[in-house]
């Protein structure tokens, strides 16, 4: 150490003062931050660029100029687009499914003291935090007890049973957040019980039931593993995707991926700025 | 996502009817009020949650074959098979999740922690940013990797031509390629709940340690660190699991070698239909794992876990 600064020490004598950079003052957090989310955003960039590739093969690796036949021709594959609907589907019944149930469930643990609570909980925090394939394993284990076919329905279920103690926490969080005055107040200014719900607390509910949706939603679409074990013979959009890894992924599905990414991006933005708004 | 909302104008008062005397209403409706609250989704949960736990139980006790059927005959010895022969795939599974949730916490720490104390006005969009891959599917992004990845790529392509690296150099079909994608795709779930934590704590109590005489290292290590305890625990529980029972990863990313567990369960229940053998290997993945979880949760309360979680 002592060694290194004797020897580094006579060359700046005869150079040019240089703005020193003081290493301990820069802030470190925000580069390795912003490194962060530069490697979490990589793939996705990856697929948003390469879904305007010029792609030749079947292998969309290498970049080999700049197209947008791949836009104009999004449904050139009748299977895929019947995925992306079923996927869709899935997704719009599982949020308003999984909404409603885990809106009522996250009131019931936010605003009241009842027997069972505690368990409730434990569920829940098992239902989060019990692995996919156990998920998925023990459903397919329940329906092939009980002779029932997989398929549309069977996917349908398992998204609202894995995204509904999601929606639960958001909207729990919500209710405790809220102030109780102003639900007192209602009621004192002659609002009946239904009336007080009606106008005053659903109103100030619906950001997380919005929130809480969105997620519902958007584990739906995204989810792999459950809907494999549970999907009989249909396919949603992560499954069709999966069954082309072995013979090469066609560009489409990069422009689908880029759209929904985008229309979900979009709705998180909107309901967060409405959220703002609204104070 | 939801504590930052701010409350809106309560409605009109003026549109309320008059309702005399109906403001408490009768204590035996408002007693049941939770419960029917509660039930739907309780009703879910038991029925598509819990239910199938005890049917997949019921199978992993069964013997016979897919054409003579399979009956119960409490063969307990088919759990000592799938240990016998599936060990190593559950070895290697634990391994990598650990691996994936030591990176992650290496790697989200330091994020959470400058969201939560430089973040500043921007605080919620940094955590957009985080979370803005998660609108991308989880099977998309993963094979994104791949092609990012691929020995001809975008990454190793421009290396390779300039000879930065020798021909034959390759990422794909490695361990590091697997822990890397799982640390990549479960980043998220470390980063939440340490900075949910972070974000609540007083942050005068890092200039109190300064007061005190305390370094920036100091005043980390014996403030801020523990005080972060309970939601580096949540953290490290809603990685670890579904790290290592992943297998996505490994298929995508690590080849034919590197199969973990899931893998496994997932072909035993889909391609060779030997359920029995399929529910035991479940089990006993699910026994290790939840034998984790609820050591930790009894360490810490449910409670605490699960409001860390909520925020």
């Amino acid at each position: 150490m002592s060694a290194a600064t004797e020897r580094a020490r006579p060359a700046p004598t005869c150079r040019r003062p240089r703005r020193r950079v003081d290493w301990g003052k820069l802030d470190w957090g925000k580069y390795w931050t912003w490194a962060v989310i530069a490697w979490l955003l990589a793939p996705i960039a990856f697929m948003v660029a390469f879904g305007f590739n010029d792609a030749q093969g079947r292998h969309n690796v290498t970049w080999q100029g700049f197209t947008l036949r791949w836009y104009a021709d999004v449904f050139a594959y009748p299977d895929l687009t019947r995925a992306l609907a079923a996927s869709l589907a899935i997704a719009v019944l599982t949020m308003l499914i999984a909404g409603v149930l885990g809106g009522l469930l996250g009131l019931a643990l936010g605003r009241f003291r009842f027997r069972g609570k505690a368990l409730t909980d434990l569920v829940m925090f098992s239902a989060i935090s019990a692995p996919e394939v156990v998920l998925g394993a023990g459903l397919l284990s329940m329906f092939l007890t009980m002779n029932i076919a997989t398929g549309f329905w069977t996917i349908l279920i398992a998204h609202v049973m894995f995204s509904v103690s999601f929606v639960a926490i958001t909207v729990r969080a919500r209710v405790l957040a809220l102030d109780p005055a102003l639900e007192e107040a209602a009621r004192d200014l002659g609002a009946s019980p239904w009336a007080t719900f009606r106008l005053v607390t659903l109103p100030m509910l619906f950001p997380a039931l919005m929130a809480g949706g969105l997620i519902a939603f958007v584990l739906s679409i995204d989810d792999y593993i459950i809907t494999t074990f549970v999907s009989g013979n249909t396919t949603t959009f992560p499954l069709w995707i999966w069954g082309t890894t072995r013979v090469g992924t066609p560009p489409q599905v990069n422009v689908m991926g880029t759209l929904i990414f985008a229309v979900g991006v979009l709705l998180a933005v909107i309901n967060a700025a409405v959220a703002r708004r609204r104070g | 996502m939801a504590e930052n909302l701010p409350p809106p104008t309560p409605a009109p008062a003026e549109a309320a009817p008059p309702a005399a005397g109906a403001s408490r209403p009768a204590g035996r409706g408002r007693r049941a009020l939770p419960y029917l609250l509660a039930a739907p989704a309780w009703l879910w949960l038991a029925l598509f949650f819990l239910v199938p736990i005890c049917s997949m139980l019921s199978i992993s006790l069964m013997s016979g074959d897919l054409y003579q059927g399979y009956v119960l005959t409490w063969e307990f010895g088919n759990y000592a098979d799938a240990v016998a022969t599936y060990w190593r795939q559950l070895a290697r599974s634990l391994a990598y999740g650990g691996c994936a949730t030591l990176l992650c916490l290496a790697v989200g720490y330091p994020v959470a922690y400058w969201i939560a104390f430089r973040g500043g006005a921007y605080k919620n969009t940094y955590l957009l940013l985080l979370l803005l891959p998660m609108f991308v599917s989880f099977v998309l992004r993963t094979i994104s990797w791949k092609a990012l990845l691929a020995d001809e790529g975008v990454v190793l392509g421009p290396l390779k031509d300039i000879g930065l690296l020798p021909e034959a150099a390759h990422v794909l079909n490695t361990a590091p390629a697997v822990v890397l994608g799982l640390a990549y795709n479960f980043l998220p779930f470390m980063v939440l709940p340490v900075y949910a934590v972070l974000e609540r704590m007083d942050h005068r109590v890092v200039e109190a340690a300064q007061d005190l005489y305390a370094g920036r290292v100091r005043a980390f290590v014996s403030v801020v660190l523990p005080m972060s305890l309970p939601g580096v625990f949540a953290g490290v529980i809603m990685t670890f699991i579904p790290t290592s029972a992943d297998y996505i990863n490994a298929q995508v990313l690590g080849g034919a070698h590197n199969t973990m567990v899931g893998k496994i369960i997932e072909s035993q229940y889909l391609v060779n239909n030997a359920y029995p053998m399929a529910a035991a290997i479940t089990f006993v993945l699910m026994a290790v794992l939840l034998a984790g979880i609820f050591s930790y949760a009894r360490a810490l309360g449910t409670e605490q876990v699960m409001e860390v979680q909520a925020r």
